[in-house]
């Protein structure tokens, strides 16, 4: 289609594939070697946290759940670049954006719903209630 | 795709004039051929919603034995690092199969995705496995919430893989029958977001549940 012409994402990706008719491509930056660091990283982001976890390498638990949960992140990140060709650019900055309201949702809905159900938890304990909780609580 | 035929000629003024009005002719018109890709994007959005939910209620009820087994007695991680490998090598073999898209082989393509289509049933069959072995040691979904919420989470996995197996098997006899045509590769396209959402869902599920659940 004539119509990559204009399109900035066809800069400099003509080099990779000579064609003309690569109009539905054009969200891919698909390479081999993307791929490869991808696989790579995401191999030794995999390895790390089983590692810790079956070797039993902290003592406390909550460094080994910080732990891989941060591995995991970052893990996330590198699927999102390296597989899913995620950049600020691609859709016009419209696959971003919804990314973000996303991400801003699943914060919302994870951190909000652990945050009251571990206090919901806590506080309906019976005898659990003391002097200081019972003034906090209405 | 009507709008595609108006192209030409706004392309060839844009080029021309270059100005404000044609620019927006331009990004509007560019719109309908990648309306897919963007609307397929924010159908995965949504889905991570779902995914987001279901983790909320596993992170709440996660610990919630009811005097039944936990997570540190159940989980065979051995089993679940395989898992892990056979879905990240099939997301692997599939961007082989979008590399080899891209240079049009319409061979290795399908012999790529049959190659990710078998990684994708191992996935299956182990976690198929895993499931039968825990209802038949009486920890079925009905035995504990902590149950009721890991079943709950790792079967809607389960069963956006087996969708997108379904998906797979059908774009390689479409692929096969009528070869990379556009909607062919837009299709597949589609599929490879979508694999390589599952298998970002997947680490989740490895890290959240598996990992942190054989925690002391």
């Amino acid at each position: 289609m004539s119509g990559h012409v204009n399109d900035p994402h066809a800069h400099g990706h003509d080099g990779h594939h000579g064609h003309d008719d690569e109009h539905g491509d054009s969200g891919m930056h698909a390479t081999f070697r993307g791929y490869m660091t991808g696989f790579i990283l995401s191999v030794i982001l995999t390895a790390i946290p089983f590692a810790l976890v079956m070797g039993k390498v902290f003592d406390k638990s909550s460094t080994t759940a910080m732990v891989i949960l941060a591995l995991g992140a970052v893990q996330i990140v590198v699927h999102m670049i390296y597989f899913l060709h995620m950049d600020a650019k691609s859709e016009g900055g419209w696959n971003m954006l919804a990314l973000i309201f996303t991400l801003v949702l699943v914060v919302i809905t994870l951190t909000g719903s652990l945050w009251v159900m571990y206090h919901l938890n806590h506080n309906m304990m019976p005898g659990m209630i003391t002097p200081g909780e019972a003034r906090i609580a209405p | 795709m009507s709008d595609l035929s108006l192209h030409p000629a706004a392309t060839g003024a844009a080029a021309a004039h270059g100005g404000s009005a044609n620019h927006f002719y331009l990004t509007h018109e560019h719109h309908p051929e990648n309306g897919t890709l963007l609307g397929f994007w924010l159908y995965l959005m949504s889905d991570c919603l779902i995914f987001a939910v279901l983790f909320a209620c596993y992170g709440v009820l996660g610990r919630s034995y009811a005097a039944g087994p936990s997570g540190a007695e159940l989980f065979e991680l051995p089993l679940v690092a395989v898992n892990t490998a056979m879905l990240l090598l099939s997301s692997i073999t599939y961007g082989f199969a979008m590399l080899e898209m891209q240079r049009r082989r319409k061979g290795a393509v399908l012999m790529w995705l049959f190659i990710t289509g078998l990684f994708g049933a191992a996935f299956l069959g182990i976690e198929l496995y895993e499931f039968a072995h825990l209802i038949h040691e009486g920890a079925g979904p009905q035995r504990s919430a902590f149950l009721s919420s890991f079943f709950t989470l790792v079967g809607t996995h389960g069963l956006h893989v087996t969708f997108g197996m379904v998906w797979l098997i059908t774009l390689m006899v479409q692929v096969s029958k009528y070869g990379l045509i556009p909607a062919n590769r837009r299709r597949l396209m589609c599929l490879s977001m979508f694999w390589h959402f599952l298998d970002v869902v997947w680490i989740g599920v490895f890290t959240f549940v598996y990992l942190m659940g054989v925690l002391p």
